[in-house]
């Protein structure tokens, strides 16, 4: 099965083996893993009493995330990936194609996310590779969830990533 | 009778994930759906309110004026932030 979403870790390592093991056909794999970052700040909840400051929470209004939880829509989330590995293969001449996506509690540092794709040249795994994330931020539905000291707060969406999946747009070949 | 889900933000703005409802005639698109349960006042507002809202019907993500019918699996829920 090329698209997993499931709580448990990956062997990123193991899974790329596997992209080539019994063929000798693919010259290329790329691949990406995410992972949650450590230091990002998130903007903090507005204390529950007025004047009341969390210890946790910095001058400057913010807090490190300790923790962050993935939700998502169960049966959509599956189609949708699936759906963005066979647009890749459409517009790409790419072999086996791996996407996993973690949900629940993770912490700093674990991985989220993992994509690989296999073909007989780099260009089309790279490229391909850098696709399929840039759709799976606007396309599939994850939410993330950011714990701090101050409480929980969900993650808005980026214009940047919106800008990220639209340049694909543009180039999309037969409209 | 439609299938109504919530995700995210938008579910525990609602306060429930989830409820079926007998389409009320008149209601064709899941535009008129989420005006609908919006009118509902207080928190249902967030319907009406959120910034961005996405619309799926039947796991597919489609337009406010796409249609909706009787057994059709309906779910609103704000911008994506996987990855």
């Amino acid at each position: 099965m090329s698209v997993s979403v499931q709580e448990a870790d990956f062997d990123a390592g193991a899974e790329i083996a596997a992209l080539s093991a019994g063929r000798d056909d693919v010259g290329a794999v790329a691949s990406f893993v995410g992972l949650v970052r450590a230091d990002k700040q998130s903007e903090v909840m507005p204390p529950a009493q007025p004047g009341a400051v969390s210890p946790a929470v910095g001058a400057d209004g913010t807090a490190p995330v300790q923790a962050m939880t993935l939700e998502h829509y169960p049966g959509m989330t599956e189609k949708a990936l699936e759906a963005i590995v066979t647009e890749a293969r459409g517009r790409w001449d790419i072999f086996d194609v791996r996407v996993i996506h973690r949900v629940g509690r993770l912490l700093p540092g674990d991985r989220i996310v993992f994509v690989a794709v296999a073909s007989a040249h780099r260009g089309e795994a790279f490229v391909a590779c850098e696709f399929i994330m840039d759709y799976l931020k606007t396309r599939a539905p994850f939410w993330k969830k950011e714990e701090t000291a101050a409480g929980g707060r969900w993650v808005d969406a980026r214009e940047s990533d919106d800008h990220a999946a639209g340049r694909w747009e543009a180039g999309k070949k037969n409209g | 009778m439609v299938k109504i889900l919530f995700f995210a933000g938008l579910r525990e703005a609602l306060g429930t994930g989830s409820e079926s409802l007998d389409l009320t005639a008149g209601v064709a698109t899941v535009g008129a759906l989420r005006d609908q349960l919006a009118a509902r006042g207080e928190s249902w507002s967030a319907l009406a309110n959120m910034k961005n809202l996405r619309v799926a019907v039947n796991q597919q993500m489609v337009g406010f004026d796409a249609p909706v019918r009787a057994g059709d699996e309906v779910a609103f829920f704000p911008p994506v932030t996987g990855g």
